[in-house]
């Protein structure tokens, strides 16, 4: 059985413009110790999915099934997710500085989560577990970094104060949402050789959110693309890199420097996302889709699978759309610079 | 710190400087008519101008207020004009009653402003939100005075009335009395002091309060597992209190008015009621000594929230 089976998750939010549907009909699985990298761009529901299992989205009308361990955690009461948060599931988030909070020492911060879930150890030792975290977070002197306060670190190390308290009780998995988007490059691959480390010794799970493909390509087993609150594919990392099938993975691929044949322009996917408000029939990201035909406009896409694992939310037929590929690649070099 | 500390106490003493000087000139730009007050209408000219010269109101002004300097150095404010009381002993007589009233009534509007604006916060849109906002609009748009006869009316005109004498009209009783009395005596001009202000801070903490629950270190405190009350009061309150307490420095000043008026309203024989009467008769060395400790008192208020403005926030602390 998968560690984490999400099935069907559907969250809206009613706003006063009117109901913001920000995840469809979401399902993924992720076994005990396998990274599962959730790319999308920026306000596809990423974080909205991955905080809903939580219980950490307010006043969303959620629908769907989300299973942790054979626990159903949609509409659990607050009373089993306090013992599942923290625990269990740990998480980590896109800026490092506004998730600690600023008042108090990163010390006391670890050790509230440590006591919190276990009310008989004493204050010496959560506070030697604590600066046994940070060590192993890679922050040196670490029992000297204890009393101070999260301003008083860089970037990098908060991140790493962060995964330090997110691992403390050594969950079974890791959300990382974002977790090195706002940290500068070196850093980044820092942040994500420590988790990688981390997953390695305690066997954690991870979902890995990201927009950005090359942290998937370091990290993920499995890779879900999402685009406008659906999946629009979901596969191997292998897969999703060699073998892509859908034409918003495509794009992605095509705004990255240095991943397609090297004849291929970067150039960033033409358009906005449309408005989670009023979605357009069909499939969500017919508006922007080089390879759009009559069906897309009026069906939303069914998922298709190919090979058993790979599934792409897609009218395009595998081979036509090789073919439809090859003709885009070329009118695209033909037009003048 | 203690150069922040240092620089603050200096400022605090030129502002005294400079109230002192105010207090004299308004003072002298009035006509004065001290010793025809006590000489009684029958006076000869002799009689005020020995009178004159025993208060000392016959020197220039600057040589009074060097004199009034020089006693203020050795911790002296001088004596009353009419009775000879020492001003420090008429001070040290009312501050009891005015510390009670001040104090007592920071305490009702901080903790009923605070509770009222975190349930406010947490549970924004509900009735419990919107019955609270109706209580802040109502005490908010109130004057100081006419919550005051307000009060009076209903809890002790219309009750005694009726033959409920719960409370009392005015006056003052020591805590040595009893606990009940002096609360008793109290009660009215606490709410009178207090809720205006508690309404103005129930508004306050919600505002703040809403803010920081929005922040992503409430978030990271729910993926912590803790229960919600914790978030609510050890991350949250913790970092909403920071603006209220810093208005609370501000409003101490705003606070000494109010004393003013609820004295007076309440007949309570404290700071500011002296000072009212004390103004009434021109008896300058009550008026200056009451207003330098009034004055006083807010600077080293304002130091005290200060610090504990750097206590609540450890990034002020550092700098
Ligand atoms: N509480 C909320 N109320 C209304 N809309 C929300 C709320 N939270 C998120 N959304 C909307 O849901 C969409 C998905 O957001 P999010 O999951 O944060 O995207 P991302 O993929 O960048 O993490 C966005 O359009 C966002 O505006
Ligand atoms: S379904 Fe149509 S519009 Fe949507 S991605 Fe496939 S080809 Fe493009
Ligand atoms: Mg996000």
């Amino acid at each position: 059985m998968a560690l984490l089976e999400v099935k069907d998750l559907s969250v809206s939010f009613a706003t006063d413009d009117g109901v913001v549907r920000a995840v469809r009909e979401m399902s993924f699985e992720l076994d005990r110790g396998k990274t599962l990298g959730i790319v999308g761009e920026s306000g596809s529901g990423k974080s909205v999915c991955t905080q809903t299992i939580t219980g950490l989205t307010r006043g969303a009308e959620v629908h769907g099934e989300a299973w942790f361990d054979g626990i159903e955690l949609i509409g659990a009461p607050s009373r089993v997710l306090r013992t599942i948060r923290g625990v269990r599931i740990g998480m980590i988030f896109q800026d490092p500085l506004s998730s600690l909070h600023p008042a108090y020492k990163v010390g006391w911060q670890i050790t509230e989560l440590i006591h919190a879930h276990d009310t008989l150890i004493s204050r010496r030792r959560a506070r030697a577990r604590a600066a046994e975290l940070l060590g192993l977070v890679g922050i040196p002197r670490a029992a000297d970094r204890l009393d101070d306060y999260p301003h008083q670190f860089s970037g990098g190390m908060r991140q790493r104060v962060m995964i330090a308290m997110a691992m403390a009780l050594n969950p079974d998995l890791l959300i990382a949402d974002e977790p090195t988007t706002a940290l500068d490059v070196t850093v980044q691959a820092q942040v994500l050789t420590v988790m990688r480390r981390l997953q390695e010794e305690f066997g954690t799970a991870i979902v890995l959110i990201t927009h950005d493909l090359g942290v998937v390509a370091e990290m993920a087993d499995d890779v879900v693309v999402m685009y406008a609150g659906k999946i629009m594919e979901k596969a191997s990392r292998r897969d999703i890199f060699y073998r892509y099938h859908n034409p918003y993975t495509e794009g992605l691929f095509k705004s990255l420097p240095g991943q397609l044949p090297t004849r291929a322009r970067l150039q960033s996917i033409a358009g906005s996302p449309p408005s989670l408000i009023n979605l357009p029939t069909g499939c969500p990201f017919r508006p922007r889709c080089p390879y759009a035909f009559d069906r897309c406009v009026e069906d939303p896409p069914l998922v298709q699978v190919y090979s058993g694992l790979q599934h792409s939310a897609c009218w395009l037929p595998r081979d036509l759309q090789e073919r439809e590929r090859a003709r885009v690649t070329r009118l695209a070099e033909e037009e003048p610079a | 710190m203690a150069r922040f500390l240092l620089v603050r106490v200096l400022n605090g003493i030129v502002v005294l400087w400079l109230v002192s000087m105010a207090v004299f000139a308004l003072f002298f730009v009035a006509p004065s008519n001290v010793a025809r007050t006590i000489a009684g209408r029958q006076a000869t000219p002799e009689t005020i101008a020995a009178i004159n010269e025993r208060l000392g109101l016959d020197q220039p002004v600057w040589k009074q207020y060097l004199d009034f300097v020089g006693n203020l150095l050795h911790g002296d404010l001088g004596y009353d004009y009419y009775y000879q009381l020492s001003v420090t002993q008429i001070i040290r007589e009312a501050l009891p009653i005015t510390l009670s009233l001040a104090v007592g009534a920071a305490i009702i509007w901080m903790v009923l402003g605070v509770f009222n604006g975190v349930i406010s916060a947490v549970f924004p849109r509900t009735l419990a939100d919107r019955g609270l906002t109706v209580f802040a609009l109502f005490f908010f748009s109130m004057p100081t005075f006419l919550l005051a006869l307000v009060l009076l009316y209903f809890l002790y005109f219309k009750l005694t009335v009726n033959g409920h004498a719960w409370f009392p009209a005015g006056g003052y009783v020591p805590l040595s009395d009893g606990l009940w009395p002096w609360v008793n005596h109290l009660l009215l001009p606490w709410l009178a002091l207090a809720l205006v202000s508690a309404a103005a801070y129930t508004r306050l903490t919600r505002a703040s309060m809403l803010d920081v629950l929005g922040e992503d270190y409430i978030r990271t405190a729910r993926a912590k597992g803790l229960p919600e009350s914790r978030v609510v009061v050890r991350h949250g309150l913790r970092s909403a209190l920071t603006p209220v307490i810093t208005q609370f420095g501000i409003d101490l000043g705003q606070l000494i008015g109010g004393v003013v008026v609820t004295e007076t309203v309440f007949s309570l024989p404290g700071l500011g009621k002296t000072s009212i009467d004390a103004i009434r008769q021109q008896d300058l060395p009550v008026i200056i000594g009451i207003v330098l400790f009034a004055a006083a008192a807010v600077v080293v208020a304002n130091i005290v929230v200060d610090i504990m403005y750097a206590v609540l926030d450890p990034r002020v602390r550092i700098h």
